[in-house]
């Protein structure tokens, strides 16, 4: 090449994809506008931030647990969120005797009004194939260890009904507040594949 | 249909989860697929239950070999294609798949009910490891757009929901590790009573 870039192989599905918005904006199905904002929502807008709020606020108070417990939607509305992939929202407990993860084994299926855009893992082959099968073995990878006494529930989301795992809360935490709470809960222990660390 | 995406239970799929990729974006043509497909869906020119079963649809190589987003423009040249090249926003695109349902839910907390052996050609969302398995209603969920026939032109035919939860046992036999169970979220014609 003459032109003193570096090239390398072009990815063909960056090609394809450029193909697909050229056909699209002079179709004016799409615009770079239109993209922008879309992507400014789910990259800055939405996150699990908003999970770790509810799960805080539940930690903290009993009633909202109860609420949000009871219709998740309805609850995380009450934060100021919501939106598409959340028109029900469960929230499923972890107890001392029960561990909750969640998966779409058929897709990507995710909640993404509380966790945003999920991780590539937790969208290929290897954990939606295996999590439903061997959870116990699959959360240990994970670096979560369940005594055999502790049940393990998967939930896989297989219709339109997203969950969210309220993790327990860890005993160290006792007198902290919200925004201490809140900084300690992770993506992965509200999906499930970790808990909030003592 | 029994394609490369009913994931479930499947073996040889992937190795150990320990070093995972957390990424959601690995490049710029990622996120803007993500964006274009959200906006097409958001037009109306495809519903989701059509957008999911031409990601099904794919051919499994590149199903696999692709990637997720990968999947996504795989799908989206699918469907822009077969409109002929022009996908009509004519059609009211639905925020949300809940519809208020007439008749009450069949099924109640508690019950036990069998999975159906269907083996439709088409969309669905009955998982093939869960078929012919027998659960307990954990969950009622309301009525939602149906996607065997929403995928297919054939209309909304919304159905009650249930979540229906299954022993590692009944799914995997001695496979299963002790103490565990699915719960799978069916549509009301997937199941009969046990």
């Amino acid at each position: 090449m003459s032109d003193g870039h570096e090239h390398e192989q072009a990815d063909p599905r960056a090609l394809r994809a450029e193909a697909l918005e050229r056909l699209l904006t002079e179709r004016g199905l799409v615009s770079t506008e239109a993209i922008d904002v879309i992507l400014r929502r789910y990259e800055e807008d939405v996150g699990p931030m908003n999970g770790a709020r509810a799960v805080a606020r539940a930690w903290l108070d009993p009633a909202y647990r109860e609420r949000l417990l009871a219709d998740g939607t309805a609850a995380i509305t009450e934060l100021g969120f919501g939106g598409p992939q959340g028109e029900r929202l469960v929230v499923v407990e972890n107890t001392p005797k029960v561990h909750n993860v969640v998966v779409c084994t058929l897709c990507s299926c995710y909640p993404w009004p509380v966790l945003g855009l999920p991780p590539a893992w937790y969208k290929d082959p290897a954990y939606r194939s295996r999590v439903v099968r061997e959870p116990r073995a699959v959360l240990a990878e994970f670096g979560l260890e369940l005594p055999s006494d502790v049940e393990v529930r998967v939930w896989d989301s297989s219709a339109e009904i997203r969950y969210m795992v309220l993790p327990e809360r860890p005993a160290s935490s006792a007198g902290e507040d919200d925004e201490q709470l809140r900084a300690r809960v992770s993506r992965d222990a509200m999906i499930g594949v970790a808990r909030v660390e003592e | 249909m029994d394609g490369i995406h009913d994931l479930g239970g499947r073996q040889g799929f992937g190795g150990s989860l320990a070093e995972r990729d957390e990424g959601v974006f690995h490049d710029d043509w990622e996120r803007r697929v993500f964006a274009i497909a959200s906006l097409l869906m958001g037009l109306g020119c495809f519903n989701i239950d059509e957008f999911r079963h031409a990601i099904e649809r794919l051919d499994p190589l590149s199903y696999l070999a692709d990637g997720y987003y990968g999947r996504w423009l795989g799908a989206c040249e699918l469907l822009v294609r077969a409109a002929d090249d022009r996908p009509t926003p004519g059609r009211v695109a639905n925020a949300t798949a809940l519809r208020e349902l007439a008749a009450p839910p069949r099924f109640a907390p508690g019950d036990l009910v069998t999975t159906r052996n269907l083996h439709r050609p088409g969309h669905t969302r009955l998982p093939g490891y869960a078929r012919a398995r027998r659960g307990t209603i954990a969950l009622v969920q309301g009525g939602w757009v149906l996607p065997d026939t929403n995928a297919h032109g054939r209309g909304e035919c919304p159905e009650h929901v249930y979540a229906v939860r299954f022993a590692g046992e009944e799914l995997w036999g001695e496979a299963a590790e002790p103490g565990t169970s699915v719960c799978v979220d069916l549509f009301e014609s997937y199941l009969e009573p046990a």
